[in-house]
């Protein structure tokens, strides 16, 4: 019997550091272990003994894509501890914040890592040559949520202005009035996108994925919202840890998470599409409609439609919230330290993070965890590999990488929780 | 048009590749986690850009490199936060969008990892580079 290892370079455009080991034998796939690299653990330790009111700006820190992300679901499971309930104009401008951060991250996702795959460059920058103005289009549309983001939040990246309560100072309408103004040029840019990437070529693949995302009543889940799942599955935030366990597995510094028992659901765009599409905004919903995307997308090729109708979502919500914003009276409610449990989730770019803390009687942390979306993904992605790879082991290794490197891209693993450098082992028996 | 711009590149909670941060917040600068994007919108149009990374090129920790124009070395395309600085300076060449000058300051660092201090080397080598850089943005706009 022959063993041969193979190793090839990079996984481009996913960023982070990992690997992907293939063993197979008779041409079946034997063992397939996707190696991420995960930072939250290291920053549940940094965070014990800190101020409560410390991890919204720590956490922010563990994603340079995504940091708005970890803010809010910091601060929403301390705020539940300390029995603070944020609404009124400074949920207006959570949501704000957080439309400017998906506006960015998918914008870049779309733009400079995705299309590519459909466009047969080995990179954005490639495409970037033969394709100036539709990239330039990208970079406007990104540039709009970077001012959406700085607006509120202070600055473009790792926004300073977030606090416990809401925020150390509140924009005035005047400061929103041009940011709207650009907001408006930026969604008839996202409906440009979302035409373009509709007329991509997918491959025909469809998963039976089960899917888990926020719910809420009033709105396509971002900020806040029940946990349900495409089975019917409901639950309140506080119950997260009886559903969702994350598991240590030999292979990987991740914890990989099972739901209700069992590994391999999906969270992320294609989630969020499944369970909410119905509460897009009326634009959003054209423009899906219009694009071909029914009620439920099961092809994971097809997710960058659906981020590119999420920011036709994004940009028309927050004009829409600019439109109708009243200065609070105050830039953040007072939020007192109390001792207990606190759960937060929201829709990351990616998924749903989740976040819960103890607080002790003095206000500090005593304990930490977090669950962010790339890690419950991981099973999944694993799953979506098995099923590409192992009808065309016969294929060439650089062409397995790359079909590989696509197939993870499909589901936007996060910066800094997943894999910058893929080295692809293939084990033939 | 501006004139001249300092970025510092890297991530604070990753030992030495927080060295770029380092020297940018001492002179004022831009910092940048690593969007590339985000890296053309600052030095677009700018008379000089100076950028500070770290590289991991083998060298002895804290050894200072300083390049200027618009081929980068070998050792400017690694990166742990996604697209490395060369990427984005092809990105920036291939949308019309560099600045006139650019200079780059690569910090070798020694430990990269989560949660890491800045070591030693690297912490006495980011004072020396904001020495160079001042030094530079003097050359340039000697007002």
């Amino acid at each position: 019997m022959t063993h041969k290892t193979i190793r090839v370079g990079g996984l481009t455009r996913v960023e982070g550091e990992g690997a992907l080991l293939v063993r197979a034998r008779a041409g079946r796939i034997t063992d397939l272990q996707l190696r991420i690299y995960e930072p939250p653990r290291f920053f549940e330790a940094l965070l014990r003994g800190r101020d409560f009111t410390e991890p919204p700006d720590i956490t922010a820190r563990i994603c340079g894509i995504c940091p708005v992300a970890y803010q809010m679901s910091a601060c929403q499971a301390l705020e539940a501890i300390c029995g603070v309930t944020v609404d009124g104009p400074l949920r207006d401008l959570r949501l704000l914040l957080y439309f400017g951060e998906w506006i960015e991250s998918h914008t870049l996702h779309i733009y400079l890592l995705h299309a590519p795959d459909f466009l047969g460059y080995p990179s954005g920058i490639a495409m970037a040559r033969d394709h100036r103005p539709v990239v330039e289009r990208g970079l406007a549309l990104k540039k709009a949520g970077n001012e959406l983001v700085a607006a509120v939040g202070g600055r473009a990246i790792h926004p300073v202005n977030v606090r416990l309560g809401g925020f150390y100072r509140a924009p005035t309408r005047a400061d929103l009035a041009p940011v709207a103004e650009r907001l408006r040029r930026a969604r008839d840019l996202a409906l440009e996108t979302v035409s373009w990437v509709a007329g991509f070529d997918f491959p025909p693949v469809e998963h039976d994925y089960r899917f888990l995302a926020l719910t809420h009543p009033g709105e396509y889940a971002i900020l806040s919202g029940t946990p349900a799942v495409s089975d019917g599955t409901r639950f309140p935030v506080e119950d997260w840890p009886a559903h969702v366990v994350e598991e240590q597995v030999p292979h990987s510094t991740a914890l990989h998470a099972r739901l209700d028992g069992s590994p391999g659901y999906l969270t992320g765009a294609l989630a969020r599409y499944a369970l909410n599409s119905a509460r897009l905004s009326p634009l959003a919903r054209e423009a899906a409609a219009s694009a071909g995307l029914g009620p439920v997308c099961r092809n994971p090729y097809r997710s960058i439609v659906v981020r590119a109708v999420e920011v036709v979502h994004a940009c028309d919500e927050a004009v829409r919230i600019i439109d109708g914003y009243t200065e609070p009276d105050a830039p953040a409610v007072p939020v007192t330290p109390r001792a207990g449990v606190g759960h937060g989730a929201s829709e990351a770019p990616r998924g749903t993070l989740y976040h819960r803390y103890r607080v002790d009687d003095a206000g500090r942390i005593a304990e930490t965890d977090i669950v962010p979306p790339t890690a419950q993904n991981q099973a999944r992605i694993e799953e979506d590999l098995r099923a590409l790879l192992e009808p065309r082991l016969d294929l060439p290794v650089a062409r397995l990488t790359e079909l590989s490197e696509q197939a993870v891209r499909n589901h936007d693993p996060c910066i800094s929780c997943s894999a910058h450098f893929l080295d692809l082992r293939l084990d033939h028996g | 048009m501006v004139r001249a711009v300092v970025v510092g590149v890297g991530n604070d909670y990753r030992g030495d590749d927080a060295a770029g941060l380092e020297v940018a917040r001492r002179l004022g600068g831009l910092e940048n986690g690593g969007d590339p994007a985000q890296l053309i919108d600052f030095w677009a149009g700018a008379e000089l850009a100076v950028v500070v990374d770290a590289a991991h090129a083998h060298d002895p920790p804290g050894t200072i490199r300083r390049h200027e124009g618009l081929d980068l070395p070998a050792r400017c395309q690694a990166s742990t936060h996604g697209l490395s600085l060369a990427d984005a300076v092809e990105l920036g060449r291939a949308l019309g969008r560099l600045p006139r000058r650019l200079v780059v300051y690569t910090v070798e660092g020694a430990d990269f990892g989560i949660g890491r201090p800045m070591s030693p080397e690297v912490r006495a080598s980011v004072d020396e580079v904001v020495r160079a850089v001042g030094r530079d943005l003097r050359l340039a706009d000697p007002r």
